[in-house]
């Protein structure tokens, strides 16, 4: 298979070929096999499991402090409060269930189809496409490190991964499901009532929509990348930058620049909303974003500062994929503060949008350095099967195959 | 009739003169300023001796000279070690990733070891690391800031010029415990000192001129700016919020013994800058701040006002920020020389001024709600929109020399059997699984090798050697401390799953 799509240069057309054929071929058996599943009792890399059965997170960063405890700073600096002390089983269930087409409301739809692992957590697409065909507003921002995000959405309207995992679920634009049809669903698949179970042990029924959303806050919360050339770098290893790369980091905090004034480190976001004007897709109407959230126009146009931690790995770039390449999103930033806010529109831009002038060479040495942000180490396994026997849809057979190209 | 009854007479009878109007010859309170109660504040510190510790060995000097790279010396040294740079001129960037590195300009009658930017270079210094000394350079013509510090704590910024340099002249960000002194920094466009996101800051004897704005103290806590002469700046000392950024308070700032003359340029910051919408002939300025005291300064000749408080919605350029209180609460105003100021403001304090019938020249304003607020002396002042203050407590802010901490602000310390589970799991584990191949081989393949040889385990995660022909080769671990790869060699070869 490998070997066909290397030889091709339209590997999408060979995933639909394949992923028909595969469908057709595996669905028939896998039901009949009725697979036995069972959730791990061991937590994922980088974290230790404690006496009371909970998943704590380690990482160098918890070596250093930080003003005020908020995650901000340069190198050697912690990172901000997290989200750990899930179970193991609550992780491995997040993790299936994450997988499993069976939580859409057409059962078509994972949420691995808008972030895939194999993708950086998100989908290649400037839009998300939901359920039937729809496009939505916006582009489906990584899954890597939520486990330190306050705040979620482009737009920051949640303040916690459990609200953010039910947004997608139940959004007509998104998995269009219903809170009854999900647990209705769920319900009907023999291995989830006692997986929950064993997930959630000593409640009643277990299978209810906030034990949904814990179990996919508690995988979310498991994906953490922290390992990058720049994180040895930060650690103290001169060495693991290359030349453009640590050129690159010096425009990047540079006050010429100003990345790391809102991409701060180390989680190369400040976590604030910011206006910055970039351009919507042709014919599309501005997004105003979290004016929405919070009811305030001097907010028009503000998104969340999205992390750039595997930021190579999520093209397209901005709220809604303006930008094709790490190249252009940089260049937007040195072509004049409002150069692409339209006539008659009114944002009140960040304060740092302004007029750098940065040299074709600074702009490429930026790119370099974004590059020196990906980490993947501890990309979670991808089930096999999941408990629904639905995994082998088209999307999953792509992911999977996808994941065996890199 | 003990002098706290006095007091509170006193204040019943100003408080009903202010009322029924600020013509009525009204008797004055007169307060000492010389002993009584000094501001107790809100931060108790207990030394004064600087903001690095003090070294108890020398390290290596390193010496520079022109033709010289200064980074090359910085790539060198190592943590202890002093780079003295001697007179002369040097173009480049200089980032010290490295702690406690003294970065020193050696003077020779007069000449200074000058970075000049030609206009084209970025940053002057930029560093992240702890316990940084930088003093004695010429700054210029760098298109950025003169002295950015990103996150280091315990640092002194002293005794550089800094002229024509960008946006800022000296900025440091998000560090705890640091000393800016004896610094003359002209013509920055934004700040010529900035203190952004930090605590527990002493900037003292500094000459600030033709810049934008002198002196800020943006969103930090516990800062003591005095003695510093700040002049010709569109706005001279400025404490304040921005909304917006990640760290969300101004609190505890003193500002006192300053001059603050003559800062009626007109502004020059660049477009949607927070200090572009700062009125020309601004002396003071506390916008959204908290427990500002303002003593002892002479405060001349600004146009606009000597001091203005103000809130978030009298800046209407700024974004808005629910997390962020718009309100300059508990300003406290002790004795201070103001003279000329407010002879041609701006229309927003002409309107304020008409609604309390005033005329003429203004020393204080304060636009906006505010709780707490006080003042002593207030007859010896023009004022608008102080009617709500009362009197302060105390007179002077004698008991508090410094905000600075005591042995510098410490690292945090981790026990090493902590320190090796933390390396193992956040790192090893990318490569190494307990059974079956990752990318390096399994723990327990490392375990039967090491078994009873932590130190030989730790020598090879410092400097690894290519074993096996089909495993990629190891990255060398050194960059962590001797003591943390011992500990997480004990640490992995005694894991069990």
């Amino acid at each position: 298979m490998g070997k066909l799509i290397a030889h091709n240069s339209n590997a999408g057309v060979i995933f639909c070929v394949y992923s028909l054929f595969f469908s057709v071929f595996l669905s028939a058996p896998l039901s009949l096999a009725k697979p036995f599943f069972s959730l791990s009792d061991q937590c994922p890399p980088s974290f230790s499991l404690n006496s009371d059965n909970q998943c704590q997170l380690r990482n160098l960063y918890q070596f250093y402090d930080s003003l005020q405890d908020r995650g901000l700073g340069g190198l050697k600096t912690a990172l901000p409060e997290h989200r750990d002390g899930f179970s193991p089983q609550q992780i491995d269930l997040g993790r299936l269930l994450f997988f499993d087409p069976v939580l859409s409301g057409d059962k078509n739809l994972s949420c691995a189809n808008c972030h895939n692992p194999a993708l950086g957590f998100s989908d290649g697409m400037g839009r998300s496409v939901g359920a039937g065909g729809k496009v939505s507003q916006r582009s489906a921002p990584t899954l890597w490190n939520s486990a330190f995000l306050r705040v979620f959405f482009w737009d920051a309207r949640a303040n916690s991964l459990e609200e953010q995992a039910v947004g997608p679920l139940f959004s007509d634009h998104e998995m269009a499901n219903t809170p009854q049809q999900l647990i209705a669903n769920l319900s009907q698949v023999d291995a989830y009532p006692q997986l929950f179970s064993q997930a959630f042990p000593g409640s009643g029924d277990p299978l209810i929509i906030d034990n949904i959303a814990t179990a996919l806050s508690a995988f979310q919360s498991s994906l953490i990348s922290l390992n990058s050339p720049y994180d040895r770098y930060a650690h103290g290893d001169a060495n693991a930058l290359s030349s453009a790369e640590l050129e690159g980091l010096n425009v990047f905090r540079s006050f010429v620049a100003r990345c790391s004034q809102c991409h701060t480190p180390p989680l190369f976001t400040n976590q604030q909303v910011a206006v910055i004007g970039t351009p919507e897709p042709t014919g599309l109407a501005r997004d105003i974003g979290a004016a929405q959230t919070f009811n305030a126009e001097r907010l028009r146009g503000g998104f969340k500062v999205p992390t750039l931690r595997n930021i190579a790995r999520t093209a397209p770039y901005m709220h809604s994929g303006k930008f094709t390449t790490l190249r252009d999103a940089a260049e937007f930033y040195t072509k004049g503060r409002g150069h692409a806010v339209p006539e008659g529109e009114t944002l009140l831009l960040h304060w740092h949008i302004s007029d750098p002038k940065l040299t074709d060479t600074e702009l490429d040495r930026l790119v370099d350095f974004m590059g020196a942000l990906t980490d993947e180490r501890f990309i979670p396994k991808i089930p096999d099967q999941v408990p629904s026997g639905l995994l082998n849809s088209k999307v999953n057979i792509s992911l999977v195959t996808e994941l065996g190209e890199n | 009739m003990n002098s706290k009854s006095k007091m509170v007479l006193a204040i019943i009878i100003f408080a009903g003169g202010w009322i029924i109007g600020s013509n009525n010859n009204v008797a004055p309170v007169i307060t000492s300023s010389v002993g009584g109660a000094s501001y107790g504040g809100g931060f108790q510190s207990d030394i004064s001796v600087g903001a690095v510790p003090h070294r108890t060995t020398l390290g290596t000097v390193h010496i520079v000279n022109p033709g010289d790279s200064i980074q090359t010396a910085v790539a060198t040294a190592q943590p202890g070690d002093t780079i003295q740079v001697m007179p002369g001129t040097y173009s480049e960037t200089v980032y010290i990733d490295k702690d406690d590195i003294h970065l020193v300009g050696v003077i020779k009658q007069g000449n200074r070891a000058t970075m000049d930017g030609l206009g084209k270079l970025n940053d002057a210094i930029l560093y992240s690391g702890n316990n940084i000394i930088i003093e004695n350079f010429r700054i210029t013509r760098y298109k950025g800031n003169g002295i950015m510090g990103q996150a280091g704590n315990n640092f002194e910024i002293r005794n550089n010029v800094i002229v024509d340099t960008g946006i800022y002249g000296i900025f440091p960000q998000l560090g705890t415990n640091g000393l800016v002194e004896h610094n003359v920094v002209s013509g920055i466009e934004d700040a010529a000192i900035y203190i952004g996101m930090s605590d527990n800051i002493h900037v003292a004897y500094n000459e600030v001129f033709d810049s934008v704005a002198g002196i800020e103290i943006e969103n930090s806590r516990h800062a003591i700016v005095e003695h510093n002469n700040a002049h010709h700046n569109t706005g001279g000392i400025l404490a304040f919020v921005t909304p917006g950024l990640p760290i969300k308070t101004t609190e505890d700032v003193i500002i006192r013994n300053n001059f603050v003359l003559n800062n009626n340029t007109p502004n020059f910051g660049a477009p949607g800058s927070i200090v572009s919408g700062i009125p020309a002939g601004t002396g003071i300025l506390v916008m959204a701040a908290d427990d500002v005291i303002i003593e002892g300064n002479i405060i001349s000749n600004n146009k606009t006002a000597g001091i203005i408080i103000n809130d978030h919605s009298f800046a209407t350029t700024i974004t808005m920020d629910v997390e962020s209180d718009p309100n300059s609460d508990r300003t406290m105003i002790l004795d201070n020389v103001m003279l000329n100021n407010g002879y041609d403001t701006i229309t927003e304090v002409t309107a304020l001024a008409l609604t309390e019938l005033h005329t003429g020249l203004v020393d204080i304003v304060h636009v906006g709600p505010s709780n707490g607020s006080c003042i002593i002396n207030r007859h010896r002042y023009r004022t608008l929109g102080i009617g709500n203050y009362g009197e302060c407590d105390f007179t002077n802010t004698d008991s508090t020399d410094t905000y600075l901490l005591a042995g510098g602000a410490k690292p945090r310390t981790i026990d090493p059997e902590a320190r090796g589970e933390i390396a193992y799991l956040g790192v090893c584990t990318g490569c190494h699984s307990y059974t079956g191949r990752l990318i390096g081989p399994s723990v327990k393949v490392i375990q039967a090798m090491y078994a009873g040889n932590p130190q030989g385990l730790a020598d090879y995660i410092n400097a690894p050697i290519k074993r096996r022909d089909n495993f990629p080769e190891m990255p060398a671990q050194n960059y962590l401390d001797a003591e943390t790869q011992f500990a997480v060699a004990k640490y992995m070869l005694q894991v069990e799953n």
